[in-house]
């Protein structure tokens, strides 16, 4: 069968059976670096289609059906008029940091992908501490949002930039207790061997109530680290014009936009990945019959499925709640929040002892 | 009205961020949560609100003194162009006044006429106020749902006046022209299909714990306050003063009409937005009442060709969707009045805001702003 696995063991064998092996290693970085930006750039078409579709269905509207067969190339004229903008930078601004902040948002985005397993074997670097890898690298993003905020020499971003430092410092807490919980049930934080522990059932049906608890904690916290409705405090649109990016313009707001996007699908696929077992197809006890017509489904589907579900789940949030304030926003991560996961880590540990989960 | 030298020493001192320590912040002349060209000068600490200035005057058209030259026909014109949302209304208490001077009585079809509309420029006002307050606190999808029911209202006066905003329809002695033919199937439909679509409004936005969150406990106005502040309308029927002009002071038909004064007694932005949104269900039921009624007959009093309002003075008050709207006319017994006064709601509405917003947070000062529903040309005419 002709899986991504095969395709990347063949590519693997040839380069190495033509060059030697440094210059291979060396030219499959090229080629996975040629691809990460590639699938950036085919995520953000899609991901900000899809938003303007999905907000368009909460808002009975039509949404962009206008350039290309309905309104499927909406993104790419969008982007084409961004790029031919000015990337202006205000008077009195840090130009360094200025111009510097939306890569390293950026930067942080793609970092995240590399652990994140997209098939079965296929996957950009196994490496043994993969969770512990992406809580990490998530929190960069925040140096550039606030790197953002301060150059721009503007009340309104420097407010944005701080209100999204208190926030996704805060909500990391929450997301990482919520990831243990996971990383405890499996006892590794190895990417591949949580998507293996799931063989016989997701998590979030294995792992009883405290894994389900986990998972409605994990999309909130996450939620608010990409800056998302409701909690999009960073760039409330109607308090702070546009938050931490309100002076950049044309591709320097791409990029910031851009991020937004790939980090809600790098987050969802996290998710995707501890929750409902990256791309390990549905498998309900013995149904054997069932297990093996879902087998037949090719494992990347199954992880774009599980992703883009939870993408949905996260615009509908955006489409449908207000907004939080600033110091409910806070509230509610330090009085409930982060005491429930921990009590929650604290069940999961009892639940993992005791082997009480299937 | 505002004192500049105060403004720019406040400013001066907080550039340096020296001595008090407090940013100031400019929201406005163009920013999304002013709805228009208000200009507010916030005295920040942290994101913890000091002051609030408003800086009024960037639409500022002197619509007072250019009625002064325009005739008694023609100065109601100006008025759609104040409270835009409110437009009927404005230009029925315009028509009210004259006719009060002159002493004209005018037929009961134009009341009744006049009365359907007002109510439904209420609803059409107090949806659009819905969807902006929702986009004030961050939840866009409220006004689409919002600007559905408006838009068939929108239709209806469309069909009845042919304008949409600037209505012009109400002239002394009654209306300009009778009512398109249409007319009472549209108004029921429109009422049929509201009914279904209310729960909508509740589902969405009332119930949601967000919402209720950021609405109560904030911008707290009490009576007392209310009253000394000149506010009126829903932003002080949400603080408990009865002041619906419709029941103190009823014009053309409304003591014949069943419907409550709504207050509410929360005193915060909750509490105003609980009165908007039952007011919508009595303009509703005002409507209802109405619709099968008209009574038929003549749309339009005989007048003379040329209105010469004898001398004195006269005040005529109505109730905008915003509150208390009065023309006050000083008359010499020429064909244009001597001196026009408008007392426009939003402006003593607009002069709560500081002691609402005085210590809550940025987010709060936009979700006062969204309950009190300002509408800028009326505060500026």
């Amino acid at each position: 069968m002709l899986s991504l696995e095969t395709i990347t063991n063949n590519v693997h064998d040839w380069l190495n059976s033509h060059v030697s092996n440094t210059w291979a290693t060396i030219i499959e970085m090229v080629i996975v670096g040629l691809l990460v930006i590639g699938l950036f750039a085919i995520l953000g078409l899609i991901l900000v289609l899809m938003e303007r579709k999905v907000s368009a269905f909460m808002q009975i509207r039509v949404g962009p059906n206008r350039v290309g067969f309905k309104g499927s190339l909406q993104t790419l004229a969008d982007t084409l008029k961004l790029v031919l903008k000015e990337g202006l930078t205000p008077k009195g601004a840090d130009k360094f940091l200025f111009n510097l902040a939306p890569y390293i948002v950026m930067c942080a985005a793609m970092l995240i992908l590399a652990p994140i397993a997209f098939a079965n074997n296929f996957q950009i670097w196994d490496i043994n501490i993969g969770v512990l890898y992406i809580s990490s690298i998530s929190s960069i993003s925040v140096i550039g949002i606030l790197m953002a905020g301060w150059a721009s020499n503007n009340k309104y971003s420097l407010l944005g930039a701080m209100r999204s430092g208190a926030q996704i410092v805060s909500y990391e807490l929450s997301a990482g207790f919520s990831v243990l919980c996971i990383v405890i049930l499996t006892g590794s934080l190895k990417i591949s061997d949580i998507i293996n522990a799931q063989q016989n059932g997701w998590f979030i049906f294995k792992g009883h109530i405290p894994a389900i608890i986990s998972f409605i904690i994990f999309i909130i916290a996450v939620t608010a680290e990409t800056n998302r409705a409701p909690f999009d405090l960073a760039e409330a649109e109607s308090e702070l014009t546009a938050g931490f990016h309100t002076e950049y313009s044309g591709m320097k707001f791409a990029l910031f936009f851009l991020a937004e996007y790939v980090n809600i699908f790098v987050v969802c696929a996290i998710g995707a990945i501890l929750f409902f077992g990256g791309w390990m197809p549905l498998h309900i006890g013995n149904w054997h019959g069932f297990n093996h017509i879902m087998d037949y489904i090719p494992s990347s589907l199954w992880f774009m499925l599980k992703v883009f579900g939870l993408i949905f789940l996260i615009m509908w949030f955006r489409w449908t709640f207000p907004r939080l304030r600033v110091d409910q926003l806070l509230n509610l991560e330090w009085k409930y929040l982060l005491p429930l996961s921990l009590v929650n880590l604290l069940l999961m540990t009892i639940v993992a002892i005791m082997g009480w989960y299937f | 009205m505002y004192r500049t030298t105060n403004i720019l020493e406040s400013n001066t001192q907080s550039s340096s961020l020296g001595e008090t320590g407090y940013m100031v912040i400019n929201v406005g002349p163009q920013h999304p949560a002013t709805h228009g060209v208000l200009h507010l000068v916030i005295t920040l600490s942290g994101e913890t609100i000091i002051n609030v200035e408003p800086h009024l005057g960037y639409i500022h058209r002197s619509i007072e003194k250019m009625c002064e030259s325009l005739t008694y026909r023609q100065f109601i014109y100006t008025t759609s162009r104040m409270d835009y949302l409110s437009s009927h209304i404005n230009n029925h208490c315009c028509a009210l006044s004259v006719e009060k001077g002159l002493q004209i009585e005018i037929p009961d079809r134009a009341k009744y006429i006049r009365i359907i509309l007002d109510e439904l420029t209420r609803l059409a006002s107090h949806q659009l106020w819905w969807g902006a307050m929702a986009m004030d606190i961050g939840a866009i999808t409220p006004f689409f749902y919002a600007f559905r029911e408006r838009e068939m209202i929108n239709d209806i006066m469309e069909e009845t006046c042919g304008a949409r905003l600037t209505m012009n329809y109400m002239v002394p002695g009654g209306v300009m022209f009778d009512l398109h033919a249409n007319f009472q199937k549209r108004v029921k439909e429109f009422i049929a299909f509201f009914k279904t679509k209310i729960d909508e409004y509740d589902e969405i936005l009332t119930g949601n714990v967000i919402f209720q969150n950021r609405m109560k406990g904030v911008g707290i106005l009490s009576k007392e306050d209310a009253i000394s502040y000149g506010c009126t309308g829903p932003t002080a029927r949400g603080s408990g003063v009865n002041c619906d002009v419709r029941k103190l002071y009823p014009y053309e038909i409304y003591n014949n009409i069943q419907f409550d004064e709504i207050t509410a007694t929360g005193c915060d932005s909750f509490a105003r937005y609980e009165v908007r949104m039952k007011e919508m269900m009595q303009s509703l039921s005002i409507v209802e009442q109405l619709i099968d009624n008209i009574p038929e007959g003549d749309f339009q009093a005989k007048t003379k060709a040329v209105l010469k309002l004898p001398k004195g003075e006269f005040y005529t008050r109505v109730e905008t969707a915003r509150g208390e709207f009065g023309v006050y006319i000083v008359s010499e017994g020429a064909t244009t009045p001597y001196r026009i006064k408008f007392r426009s709601p939003g402006f003593s509405n607009l002069s709560a805001l500081n002691h609402m917003a005085k210590g809550s947070k940025i987010g709060d000062l936009v979700a006062i702003m969204g309950s009190i529903d300002l509408v800028i040309p009326d505060i500026d005419r």
